[in-house]
């Protein structure tokens, strides 16, 4: 599936660092392995870390200023360690940048993704992006905050979802 | 009373447009996930997270429907919306749940967006009473009645349910998760055998404050529930709860399905530094986001309709004299009531649990029935309880014997709560794929054998907990007698567990010894009790004669019968 970013197809302009090869110039993303490389190169080239679901995020906190993204990883759908990261990411590391969820997440995940700062997906799965779309516009409403700070509704907990 | 509280549905949350438009945008996603499933764009694997975060189970003979009945509570509307649907798409039967819910077991998939729609028509879902998320928020059964009662739970039980409604952070958890919220110091939601349980009590400036305790269960790995800390403050709660639950997703394991829930990793890290983990995520969050600030509670409080509790002067002395005057009347009220805090009113059970019958199992016409007296007797509101019972709240006293007679009548008056006959059973292997063992006949047994309500009084405090598998969801190890079905070599055997309670004294019971054939299980258990009878001190409980002499006392009676 192309790269999807609220909703919609982007284009993606960043390359992935392949193993046992020196890194590209341009932006890139490294594995965590290899964040230190990546750190070395110059520091206008845009760079970005994939972590596995499994890395407690704090130890990018020194990267981070020069991080423009950041991939979380759903290794399957069903493994949900990746929205704690991404909002910790947003919440408590104060990152800006990309986050993007890569691995197999569900189209009906999508909501969630968005609502713990996942900005962009890059999956190997095939559905068309209609239904990514649809999962993104059925639900308009919600019950409790997020990193997004949606708009609150009046009564309780509840928000309305900003959809396009 | 206010016209505004007067025109809200007693004792549950009213809910507004929104609500509606979200419940009914949940149905047509889970419509649209059923036509990705039927063409082939989903498969099974994918598809049945999403069925079960809506309730849809695939058992034995065909999908289960578990509906939410949040903390219990519901409306005589919704329960005869119920009673339609046991009619229409399942065999004129409904079963109620210990998760205080209820469930369908003969629904066909193509059903279900209809059945959910439906539901939505009566403000009711099956959103998250199954699946790797937090699940129905389950709370006491007199919550807003009970006489010891020092905060209504149900309140900050609606606030966790509407906070953990498709929760974005935690739907893919690494199991289910389960809450409980007492508002009394008597324990009667098991809070220790719960993921997190909350005990809430008015604080030194009379706000709520919650006691926490994490990581309890049953299941294959029974553990009592670990405190965590005390007088959590009430603005501080869905803070510390998003704290607990994101060191849970984080650390949680993964790796085997039997090691994921939270008690596994609450042991393996040691309460200590768990609590370390947890106050390090409480200290870093940005507390405001998630304030849960005075007005939102009280906006929420204002949305459940209060009864209008006012009795005659004479009620109580009406009830006392109608007692006298009928013996069996006054026996269903020694056993099936419980007191109010209002002096003119009582809490009625009604036994789901008839002599001989399937405990939780509720006909069409029953169900049609509650609603009837709720609306008659108990201003439309009904709660279902953790043992499997229905309670009608606020009952004045001097009609309470109008209502036990509709009771008898319907086969729903059985005084036998908190008795031998009380007793909580799993589906078992009549309905449930992971079973070893039936259940139920088991449980028809020894309501059978116990029919008598004189010998059930005279036995006294007694709790009998069936689990058709290791998986516990009878609850065995929470029983002061707790039966356990295993498979050995295709024969259904029964292992006793003896000392559990899931109350105040919170305790697991301990196996006795070899597991017995299933023809001879009742008998040792008629044997059990028969020694409890006649070794017990004046005034002493089954489980208080157990503590007091110990298993070896009545190992005898159960393996070398006289």
């Amino acid at each position: 599936m192309p790269l999807l970013e609220n909703g919609h197809v982007t284009e993606d302009r960043w390359a992935q660092a392949i193993a046992g090869e020196a890194l590209p110039a341009g932006a890139v993303i490294v594995p965590l392995e290899r964040l230190e490389e990546g750190l070395a190169r110059p520091k206008d080239a845009p760079l970005g870390v994939a972590i596995g679901p499994d890395v407690d995020v704090a130890v990018l906190r020194p990267a981070l200023p020069r991080l423009g993204l950041v991939a979380v990883n759903f290794p399957t759908f069903r493994d949900g360690r990746a929205f704690t990261q991404a909002r910790a990411l947003r919440e408590h590391l104060s990152f800006t940048g990309e986050i993007r969820a890569t691995g197999t997440p569900l189209p009906d995940q999508y909501e969630f993704l968005l609502r713990c700062g996942v900005t962009t997906v890059q999956t190997d799965r095939t559905e068309d992006v209609a239904v990514w779309q649809q999962a993104h516009e059925i639900i308009s409403i919600a019950y409790q905050p997020s990193v997004l700070h949606e708009r609150p509704q009046g009564l309780g907990l509840r928000r309305f979802l900003v959809t396009d | 009373m206010s016209t505004d509280t007067a025109t809200l549905p007693v004792g549950r949350y009213a809910y507004d447009q929104v609500d509606r438009t979200f419940l009914s945008q949940r149905v047509a996603q889970f419509r649209e996930q059923v036509g990705r499933r039927v063409a082939g764009d989903l498969s099974e694997d994918e598809f049945k997270p999403l069925r079960l975060m809506n309730g849809l189970y695939l058992q034995l003979h065909a999908y289960m429907l578990r509906v939410a009945v949040p903390y219990g509570m519901m409306g005589a509307d919704q329960m005869r919306e119920l009673a339609h649907i046991a009619r229409t798409y399942d065999r004129d039967y409904g079963h109620f749940t210990t998760r205080q819910n209820i469930q369908f077991n003969w629904i066909r998939l193509e059903d279900t967006p209809d059945i959910l729609e439906r539901l939505a028509g009566v403000n009711m879902h099956a959103i998250q009473t199954s699946g790797n998320c937090i699940r129905n928020v389950t709370c006491d059964e007199f919550a807003g009645a009970a006489a010891d009662e020092l905060l209504d739970p149900r309140i900050h039980a609606e606030i966790l349910r509407q906070w953990s409604t498709l929760h974005p952070e935690f739907s893919f958890l690494p199991r289910k998760f389960k809450i409980a919220i007492s508002g009394s110091p008597h324990d009667r939601v098991a809070a220790r055998f719960h993921d997190i349980g909350l005990v809430a009590h008015p604080g030194p400036d009379g706000r709520p404050v919650f006691d926490v305790f994490v990581g309890g269960g049953l299941g294959r790995t029974p553990i009592i529930g670990v405190h965590l800390r005390d007088n959590l403050p009430e603005e501080d709660l869905l803070a510390y709860l998003e704290a607990v639950v994101r060191v849970y997703n984080a650390y949680g394991r993964r790796d085997n399905m039997y090691k994921a829930r939270i008690k596994i990793l609450v042991q393996a890290l040691g309460v200590e530094q768990f609590r370390e983990k947890v106050d390090a995520e409480f200290a870093q969050m940005n507390r405001a986001d998630y304030r849960l600030e005075p007005a939102i509670v009280e906006g929420i409080r204002a949305r459940f309709g209060i009864p209008d509790l006012d009795a005659p002067a004479d009620a109580a002395r009406k009830l006392e004299a109608d007692r006298k005057a009928d013996a069996r009347f006054d026996r269903w009220v020694r056993t099936n009531t419980h007191t109010h805090r209002h002096e003119g009113f009582i809490s009625a059970v009604v036994s789901i649990k008839p002599d001989g019958g399937i405990p939780g199992d509720v006909t069409a016409d029953q169900m049609d029935l509650i609603a009837d007296l709720a609306d008659e007797f108990s201003f439309g509101e009904i709660r279902v309880t953790h043992m499997q019972n229905v309670v009608l709240g606020h009952v004045r006293k001097d009609r309470l014997r109008d209502l036990w007679r509709r009771l008898e009548g319907a086969g729903l008056g059985t005084p036998n709560i908190g008795l031998v006959g009380d007793i909580i059973a799993c589906p078992g292997l009549d309905y449930c794929a992971l079973a070893n063992a039936r259940s139920i006949p088991i449980a028809q047994k020894l309501s059978a054998r116990f029919a008598n309500p004189e010998l059930q009084e005279n036995i006294g405090t007694l709790r009998i907990n069936i689990s058709g598998c290791i998986n516990a969801c009878g609850h065995h190890h929470a029983g002061h007698i707790g039966i356990l079905g295993v498979d050995k070599r295709g024969e259904e055997f029964f292992q006793l567990t003896l000392g559990g309670s899931a109350e105040n004294d919170v305790a697991i019971g301990q196996i006795i010894g070899p597991a017995l054939p299933e023809d001879e299980t009742v008998d040792a258990i008629a044997r059990l009790i028969d020694t409890y009878l006649v070794l017990r001190n004046e005034g002493e409980a089954f489980i208080d004669t157990y503590r007091r002499l110990g298993a070896a006392s009545f190992k005898d009676a159960v393996y070398a019968p006289a």
